[in-house]
């Protein structure tokens, strides 16, 4: 595990209620979460749901000092037409942000507004966080939920044509903790595509609350950098009304510890929620994915497709479940978690679950850990492909059940050579 | 062109000697077969020729227009000119076909110096020879071998020899699996490129790829040594009789 020496004197991170924000919308959300956080206390190294993965660097107090590794090529989204919304060290920055005068959404930011009496968001601001404590306790959410100042709410109305880039930048501080909560309402047949990208902070806790109404659609895509020493955990609840989709796609290279939990409710009849992963790290490299799909209502269509690239003793958890209620017919659910192992050092760890009450539906599940293929890497070189390309060529390749999942080619495209970077840099 | 003297190649991982003194010239613009029965050393020939792993060269040499390629990595081989077209071409979900392609034309480009082909011309030149091929342009864009035919794969196989312009091409029981037109397609590729730079050994258990491809020299080969080189006629005796009778005559 990442973070191999745990020590009992660590100081947990706790909730001073008289610290809340007692006042306006979110305060009975926030006197909620802290109770259940009291009540229920932070994740423990012998919890269950954190078998796999420690959760004391995210527990703790202490933020470790992360160096920040300065990306050569910009922002990863530079070539995209996007709206930039720029968080330093978790902060807000409005001067390095574009403003957004469309009329297809409204957006604020917690900070701006988490002090007035009425707010849209009032009615779904921890709610979904709420729901996703049973049947397994999220309190490193909760806490996000009882505490966060920061982040976006996004209420989208329409169409929005230009993907909204939620940009996370390093300040000048080497243990920066960045805590952001975003809430998001899509009104029943409009669209929004939400980018993530940037190391946050030295540690990071994020939840992003999405409510889809019927029709609606989010395109999600996920890139938090690539500092090797990073933390962070991450929460997506999303909500699906009738014939709503969901399409949440995760690029994670590099990082101490990233634990990134999704999970979704489909409420509503013919919805789609697709879950999918690409992952590359080596030495310390610790990445959890962790996925809860819920089918209550009929034909509904799920899909987790995750694939991990472990080098030199990195390890992969993948924890994905699916729950197929009673009556949930026609549930239509697929699972597939896979890792490339390039070395005998790396580890792969994966708890697939399916739970059904529903007797006509479809889902299956796969979980698979191997090393490079050698009849295909030496058919590669046969042919005058050196050895090092061959096996870039192969790991791509392996990732690319994971990639299709993503509808645009053009991100797809940017995210692919995102990762042909990384693999060049460690081809030597 | 291909010079093998006293080769003799053991398994890596057991005490077994499977190559037991191969000596074998292939001279530029000559094709030779080499026939022989299961398990005589064929495929193992071509494999440690193109620097598969899981061989040991216990003795001998082999030298490629005289450069040394035992101690080459296959990459080294194939951009020297070296080509083998697999008895089992591999499939390798998730790479293009074309994407294959273009990455080993311009690695090999690379490696020999030479300035890499673009885009635009690459497509031109694998159009036209996928097309003698008959090669669709469904084929190209597919993953490598992927649900292809047992043909499509041999003429994929082809295609790549086609475009890599090797100067020794080592054809590894490519009739096997093939019908009657296939094979036909597949021999007229070979045929096209036959030239009097370049150099053909054809491993193959049957005489009727020879009707179509024919041998200049026709060795057969058994227990790990060529125990008999002749023309063209030695393959019609063996179609005619088997291996038995020259098994013995060596026997004897």
């Amino acid at each position: 595990m990442s973070n191999a020496n745990p020590s009992p004197a660590r100081a947990e991170l706790s909730i001073d209620k008289t610290a809340l924000i007692t006042e306006g919308w979110s305060a009975s959300a926030r006197l909620r979460a802290a109770d259940g956080v009291l009540q229920q206390g932070l994740p423990q190294p012998r919890d269950e749901y954190w078998k796999y993965t420690r959760p004391q660097s995210l527990t703790q107090t202490t933020t470790p000092s992360v160096s920040h590794l300065e990306e050569d090529n910009g922002e990863l989204f530079a070539d995209l037409d996007v709206l930039k919304l720029v968080f330093v060290d978790g902060i807000f920055d409005a001067a390095q942000s574009d403003v957004a005068e469309d009329e297809s959404f409204d957006l604020e930011m917690l900070s701006d507004v988490k002090d007035v009496d009425i707010h849209w968001a009032g009615s779904l601001y921890g709610t979904l966080e709420a729901k996703g404590q049973t049947p397994v306790p999220r309190t490193l959410a909760q806490y996000n939920t009882a505490v966060a100042e920061q982040g976006i709410l996004l209420h989208v109305k329409g169409e929005v044509q230009r993907p909204i880039n939620l940009i996370y930048k390093r300040g000048t501080s080497a243990q920066s903790d960045a805590l952001l909560h975003h809430t998001i309402k899509i009104d029943a047949g409009a669209s929004v595509t939400v980018l993530e990208t940037g190391p946050v902070g030295a540690r990071a806790n994020i939840v992003m609350e999405v409510d889809l109404g019927e029709g609606a659609s989010l395109n999600h895509i996920r890139s938090l950098g690539r500092d090797a020493e990073r933390l962070s955990v991450s929460h997506v609840f999303a909500r699906l009304s009738s014939q709503s989709q969901l399409k949440s796609f995760s690029l994670t290279m590099n990082g101490a510890l990233t634990r990134h939990e999704t999970v979704v409710e489909i409420n509503g009849d013919d919805a789609i929620a697709h879950v999918a992963g690409a992952s590359v790290g080596d030495r310390g490299f610790h990445n959890d994915d962790t996925v809860f799909v819920t089918h209550d209502a009929l034909r509904g269509e799920s899909r987790q497709v995750f694939k991990k690239v472990l080098r030199n003793g990195a390890t992969g958890v993948f924890q994905g479940k699916i729950l197929v209620k009673d009556g949930a017919q026609k549930t239509d659910g697929y699972q597939i978690s896979q890792a490339l192992l390039l070395d005998e050092d790396s580890q792969f760890l994966a708890k697939p679950e399916l739970e059904i009450y529903a007797d006509d539906v479809a889902c299956s599940h796969g979980s698979t850990s191997g090393a490079i293929d050698e009849d295909a890497l030496f058919y590669l070189r046969a042919r005058g492909v050196p050895h090092k390309t061959a096996t870039n060529l192969l790991t791509l390749a392996f990732l690319a059940e994971a990639v299709e999942e993503i509808e645009d080619a053009h991100i797809a495209e940017i995210l692919v050579t995102a990762i042909e970077g990384w693999l060049e840099r460690r081809s030597g | 062109m291909l010079e093998i003297k006293n080769l003799h190649v053991k398994l890596e991982e057991e005490e077994k000697q499977i190559l037991k003194g191969v000596d074998l010239t292939v001279e530029a613009g000559k094709v030779h077969a080499i026939m022989g029965p299961n398990g005589s050393g064929k495929s193992t020939l071509s494999y440690v020729l193109s620097g598969r792993d899981g061989y040991e060269v216990t003795d001998g040499s082999a030298s490629l227009a005289g450069d040394d390629i035992l101690d080459m990595e296959p990459e080294e081989r194939a951009a020297a000119g070296l080509f083998l077209a697999f008895q089992y071409p591999v499939e390798i979900p998730g790479v293009g076909n074309m994407t294959f392609l273009r990455t080993a034309v311009n690695a090999q480009r690379k490696a020999r110096g030479q300035e890499e082909m673009s885009a635009t011309e690459f497509l031109k030149v694998v159009r036209a020879k996928a097309k003698d091929l008959k090669i669709d342009a469904d084929m190209l864009k597919r993953p490598v071998n992927v649900g292809f035919s047992g043909g499509e794969k041999k003429r994929n196989e082809i295609l790549q020899m086609a475009m890599l312009e090797p100067r020794m091409c080592i054809l590894d029981e490519t009739d096997s699996g093939l019908d009657v037109d296939a094979m036909k397609l597949v021999a007229q590729g070979v045929n096209a490129l036959r030239d009097e730079g370049r150099g053909f050994l054809v491993i193959t258990h049957y005489q009727r790829l020879l009707d179509h491809i024919k041998p200049d020299v026709v060795h057969i080969m058994a227990d790990g040594r060529i125990i008999k080189t002749g023309g063209p006629e030695l393959a019609l005796e063996v179609e005619n009789n088997g291996y038995v009778d020259l098994l013995e005559g060596v026997a004897g």
